[in-house]
């Protein structure tokens, strides 16, 4: 094995050891380049970080505990200025070096030219909107973002509300969302997954219920994806489903769109296509029909003081066919 | 007979007073200093009762702080648990983290500064004792309240740093925010209060011959921590101001579609954010630099680099501020510059961690609770600097900022390099104020459960903010990897639970207040706190002549108790402490102290009532309680300034001093300075305010300088500005010639000084007020408008603060209390009012000027 592989070895045990072994933390599980540069930073810094540790309390144990004799040496101005000012100084100034080259190296592009995506936080959602070369929207939609992998995705952040930030680890450091600015952010995939991302700055009640999924496909499954969502939601093949339908532009269509349909609400997110997604809430629960469900009619208990208002005034019968419409929209 | 640096170990011959004393003296001294009895303990003005109380509501404030973080880790002990909901766990982290901060850590630093910093100093109490009275009681009434909101369910929930525009009147909409910017904006005024006091302490009131070089390392520490709160409280005292008029009247400072910017506040936040923590840090660093060379029997080694190292860590740390603002998409330069400011930080600290170590090297260090507190605070501090330098890498900051590795760290250094110093500090000074030592036996167990409960609890937090657990979340999802780490540092936070209430236990069996029948000098230290003490301090002020004074003299203790040294008595009969220079602590003068009162109470009561009055929009009420107050603070401050009312007395050794000083030499003129200090870094805030906003937003700016207030108008305000401070100086140069005795012309044109400054100042600000509202500006508009008619608001409260002072100094010399010998209320009236005029003339300029400047 080699050397890299052993001290490697090492910290993953020590890390399972106190991680109780779900694997390596997010943050050094990289699967783009930005978030690789940076574990490999991480690494860098936690070994040095346990060394001098190390080393100082070995003095310390040795200042008090050896002979006084020996550790005479240890008690002299000189060996203050050595330890306190000449070896900080130095390992500081290789570390600046070190990282200021690897942050000029963090932001350049890779490969083709950036996929713009625009997103805009709210609370406590994920606008999502796809844009073109000309910044013109080809995609609106929320709480998920699928990208092809091995090219720059230029992300796009704005706040509708206050401060978000956006991170997933995976993937690389986190930037936020700032009303009054456009910060951007860019990370890549080098690898097919999906990662989860999770707002990182406070931004109110259900700050904590506020994520996101980032799904990477190779390049040809990324065009059919997109294609697939540019297209209007399905159209009901049931009775069921349409009255489904119905019952959703009655009740739904002040606030959420679906393409293809009289429902063009802007204040809650996209839903055309909100059957293809991971998760529901923004990552607050699993995404099914009794999920669905659930949501529609308690929401305020699921993800309390949310923009969304419960709506238990539903029979069993309309929040089934409604559900399944939902659950349709793939 | 001046006192000379003699080689310590030398004695000194002949000592100032000889033996024996006078059979009253001691008895007069008794009795000037007795402290009151009963409940009306509450007017004790004295810094050892003052500090006593400080200290233990300070700790009180610690458990309860304590008990928050408690009931959150219970909710976090198991993913999606539902024993907190989110509204009162969003209150119960903001609280831990504001009361942890603003009423715990610099409150207890401060308190034991007031405590201890008299007695090491060789003075008898703080130069300012009832302003120290004051402060104890606003932070005593205004805590409590503060922490009272939680049980109305109207706690603040936006955070400790409570950013805008969560914060701001739109998504913030219950009381709870206002409780925090009203509450603690006051409170700080107690920080600004026994800052001012210490820094006049340390620098004017040490015994004779305690040169800068041979100042205790703590006092350093204390001095350094004290000009920080001056630099660095007003930037998050401004925020505050700038929120609450967001909130109450809608200026947008923050509101981007107006003009403002939410990161307006990040930049004055953490301008205060980042000093602060070292303001909590430095006093921990200065206690355990007297701790360590008494544990370890011998000097301090390398006590020079270590002032250096404070003063540098002190310099340096306010220019580290935009480390917390890394993710907010500031320009790579700028993300450069901070980066390297902040891994140079901690060169400071190191050198300080490698002369402690040096210490325990040249000693035999004596293993006592106070030794294992120290070492545990090497242990962690050192982590929680490590980890520093690594969020101080901005790639890494970018993964780690606003996670539980943030968390972790912070609590590495502040628990580490505060808590265990002060636990520490508990079990090494408890003998100096109480009948008996706490337990060594339960002290080790305290250490033990606290040590490995901490490091339970929040090294696995380095792991849960790798493994994506984002800060300030109320509760988390199975199957992220985040549930055992949640756990263990759960069952962590109950043993340092268990630790301190281990602690507190021990406490109630054991700490008797004591002063004369104290345990005393246990420990075998060398600096002059634990020389006998009484109410009064030390029965005479020794001559000091090395760093370690018990140490180098060995009949120093028994020579001050006697009584041979300076003043040990009463000369006036009042209680009393001297005067000496800055740098080499020659005697000047005799200050007179006051004793026991209720106006330092009183107005306190009446300072937390208008400001808490004010946070329930109980306008009428609260201008009562403000009004109180001043008339409490008048009435005190009639008492003070009583001139030359005594001959010069002979301390001892042929040194005769005055009992009574004016001018630049004297406490007051010192204090006034700092104060003017604060004022002037307030007001820098708010012309950095004004500057920030307009590169952020130009398009609000008036660009037509045709739609500027036409140039008349500043002209003449200036004018106004100028000639009330030339009416001052009529008035200060008409004093120079009024005597006591004689009821002469000069003491009228005194008072028509006074009486013309007034309306001249108020004028000022009414034709800029009238200017800029004649243009069409209005402060709710823009951004523009706000910041402009903040700094007409900020002159206002000068006006009122100088028309109320000009007043109280026109009363006194109609009574026949101002004359040109007994003149301190005129000059710090002066000094406030020639400040308030210059700031009124710059900000004129920038605000006229600058617009047409940019073409």
């Amino acid at each position: 094995m080699s050397r890299d592989s052993r001290w490697r070895l090492a910290a993953v045990l020590a890390v399972m050891l106190l991680g109780a072994c779900s694997g390596m933390p997010v943050a050094l599980d990289p699967h783009g380049s930005n978030a690789r540069q940076t574990a490999r930073i991480a690494w860098v810094l936690l070994w040095g970080g346990a060394s001098i540790f190390a080393l100082v309390m070995a003095l310390v144990a040795y200042a008090i505990l050896e002979s006084p004799t020996r550790r005479a040496w240890l008690g002299r101005r000189a060996f203050v200025i050595g330890a306190g000012i000449v070896f900080p100084v130095a390992a500081l100034s290789a570390l600046l070096f070190y990282t200021l080259t690897v942050f000029g190296v963090l932001a350049s592009s890779r490969g083709a030219a950036p996929l713009r995506i625009e997103i805009v936080g709210q609370m406590w959602w994920w606008r999502v909107r796809y844009l073109d070369a000309d910044g013109a929207t080809v995609l609106v939609t929320a709480n998920e973002m699928h990208i092809p992998v091995g090219r720059t995705i230029e992300f796009a952040l704005e706040s509708a509300d206050v401060l978000h930030s956006f991170w997933v680890p995976n993937l690389g450091g986190k930037l936020d969302l700032i009303p009054g600015r456009v910060n951007v952010l860019r990370l890549d995939a080098d690898r097919t997954g999906v990662f989860r991302g999770q707002c990182a700055e406070y931004c109110g009640a259900q700050h904590a219920k506020m994520a996101f999924y980032v799904v990477a496909h190779t390049a040809a499954e990324f065009d059919a994806w997109l294609a697939a969502q540019r297209l209007p939601g399905n159209a009901p093949r049931t009775p069921a489903l349409q009255r489904g339908r119905a019952l959703f532009i009655a009740n739904c269509a002040g606030c959420h769109t679906v393409r293809g349909t009289a429902a063009m609400g802007e204040l809650g997110p996209d839903l055309t296509h909100v059957g293809s997604r991971r998760s529901i809430g923004a990552g607050a629960l699993p995404n099914n029909v009794g999920t669905i469900a659930g949501w529609i009619a308690a929401s305020q208990h699921i993800k309390p003081e949310n923009a969304m208002p419960s709506f238990d005034g539903f029979s069993g019968e309309e929040l089934g066919v409604l559900a399944a419409y939902l659950e349709s929209l793939k | 007979m001046t006192p000379s640096a003699a080689p310590p170990g030398q004695r000194l011959t002949p000592l100032p007073n000889p033996l024996p004393r006078p059979d009253d003296e001691l008895a007069r001294l008794e009795a000037a200093w007795k402290p009151p009895s009963g409940w009306k303990l509450l007017t004790a003005v004295n810094n050892t009762y003052i500090g006593i109380f400080y200290v233990a509501t300070a700790f009180v404030f610690f458990l309860a702080a304590g008990v928050l973080a408690l009931l959150m880790r219970i909710q976090l002990a198991v993913p999606e648990n539902t024993f907190l909901d989110q509204s009162l766990y969003n209150q119960l982290f903001t609280m831990h983290g504001t009361v942890m901060m603003f009423l715990f850590a610099v409150p207890v630093v401060e308190a034991i500064g007031v405590l201890l910093l008299p007695n090491m100093l060789g003075a008898r109490d703080l130069p300012f004792p009832r302003l120290s009275a004051y402060a104890f009681w606003a932070y005593l009434i205004g805590g409590t309240v503060f922490f009272g909101s939680l049980f109305f369910g109207n706690a603040p929930d936006g955070g400790w740093f409570m950013n805008p525009p969560l914060t701001s009147y739109r998504y913030s909409q219950g009381q709870g925010a206002d409780w925090w910017l009203l509450g603690i904006g006051f409170i700080e005024i107690s920080a600004i209060a026994g800052a001012i006091e210490i820094i006049v302490g340390i620098l004017r009131t040490r015994a004779p011959g305690m040169s800068l070089d041979k100042l205790p390392i703590y006092a350093w520490a204390m001095l350094v921590f004290a000009g920080m709160i001056v630099f660095a409280f007003p930037a998050v005292i401004l925020a505050t101001m700038l929120l609450e008029l967001e909130r109450a009247f809608h200026w947008p400072f923050f509101i981007a579609e107006l003009g403002g910017d939410p990161l307006l506040w990040q930049h004055l936040f953490w301008f205060f954010g980042h000093p602060e923590v070292y303001i909590i840090f430095l006093p921990a660093a200065g206690m355990v630099s007297l701790i360590v060379p008494t544990m370890a029997r011998t000097p301090l080694v390398a006590h020079r680099l270590i002032v250096l190292a404070l003063a540098g860590t002190g310099f340096l740390s306010f220019g580290l501020w935009v480390h917390h603002m890394f993710a907010t998409g500031i320009p790579s330069l700028s993300l450069s510059f901070f980066a390297a400011a902040g891994m140079a930080v901690s060169i400071p600290s190191a050198i300080q961690v490698f002369a402690w170590i040096a210490t325990f090297a040249s000693g035999r260090v004596q293993l006592g609770t106070p030794a294992l507190f120290v070492l545990g605070f090497l242990a962690v501090f050192v982590i929680g600097g490590l980890t520093g330098v690594m969020v101080a890498v901005v790639p890494f900051n970018w993964q780690v900022h606003d996670t539980y590795f943030i968390v972790a760290h912070l609590h590495y250094v502040l628990f580490g390099g505060m808590v265990f110093p002060l636990f520490a500090a508990f079990y090494y000074w408890t003998p100096f104020v109480s009948r008996k030592r706490l337990s060594e036996r339960l002290g080790r167990w305290v250490f033990g459960l606290i040590f490995v409960g901490f490091n339970l609890a929040f090294l696995p937090m380095h792991i849960t903010g790798l493994a994506g657990m984002p800060r300030r979340v109320y509760t988390y999802g199975a199957g992220l990897g985040w549930d055992n780490l949640n756990m263990l540092s759960t069952v962590g936070a109950f043993l340092i639970a268990a630790g301190v209430a281990v602690f507190t236990m021990d406490v109630l069996r054991n700490w008797r207040f004591a002063i004369t029948e104290a345990a005393g000098n246990v420990w075998n230290a060398g600096t002059l706190e634990w020389l006998p003490t009484g109410a009064y301090s030390v029965r005479s002020i020794p001559i000091v002549t090395s760093r370690e004074p018990l140490w180098d003299q060995p009949d120093l203790a028994a020579n001050v108790d006697a009584g041979r040294y300076f003043l040990p008595g009463t000369a006036t009969g009042r209680r009393e402490t001297l005067l000496t220079s800055a740098v080499y602590a020659r005697p000047e003068y005799l200050l007179q102290l006051p004793g026991p009162g209720w106006s330092p109470l009183l107005a306190a009561a009446g300072t937390a009532a208008f400001f808490l009055l004010l946070t329930v929009k109980l306008v009428v009420p609260a201008l009562i309680g403000g009004g109180f107050a001043i008339v409490m603070i008048l009435w005190w401050m009639w008492g003070s300034d009583p001139g030359p009312n005594h001959a010069p007395v002979n301390i001892g050794g042929g040194v005769t001093v005055p009992v009574y000083v004016t001018g630049p030499a004297s406490h007051s003129w010192w204090a006034m300075v700092s104060l003017l200090l604060v004022s002037g870094m307030l007001f820098g805030s708010l012309v950095f305010s004004y500057l920030y906003l307009w590169t952020v937003s130009p398009h609000v700016w008036p660009t037509d300088r045709d739609a500027l207030p036409r140039l008349p108008y500043p002209f003449v305000s200036a004018a106004l500005l100028a000639t009330s401070s030339v009416a001052i100086a009529y008035g200060g140069r008409a004093l120079r010639k009024a005597d006591a005795d004689s009821p002469g012309s000069a003491h009228w044109r005194v008072r028509l000084g006074l009486v013309a400054a007034m309306p001249l100042l108020a004028a000022a600000l009414g034709v800029e007020l009238y200017a800029q509202w004649q243009a069409g500006f209005r402060p709710e508009a823009s951004s523009y408008g706000a910041v402009v008619y903040t700094l007409a608001a900020l002159q206002g409260q000068y006006v009122l603060v100088l028309i109320v002072m000009g007043g109280y100094t026109l009363a006194r010399s109609w009574r026949g209390l101002l004359d040109c010998q007994r003149r301190a209320t005129f000059d710090n009236t002066m000094l406030l009012w020639h400040y308030a005029v210059a700031q009124g003339l710059l900000a004129l300029l920038l605000v006229h000027g600058f617009p047409r400047s940019l073409g």
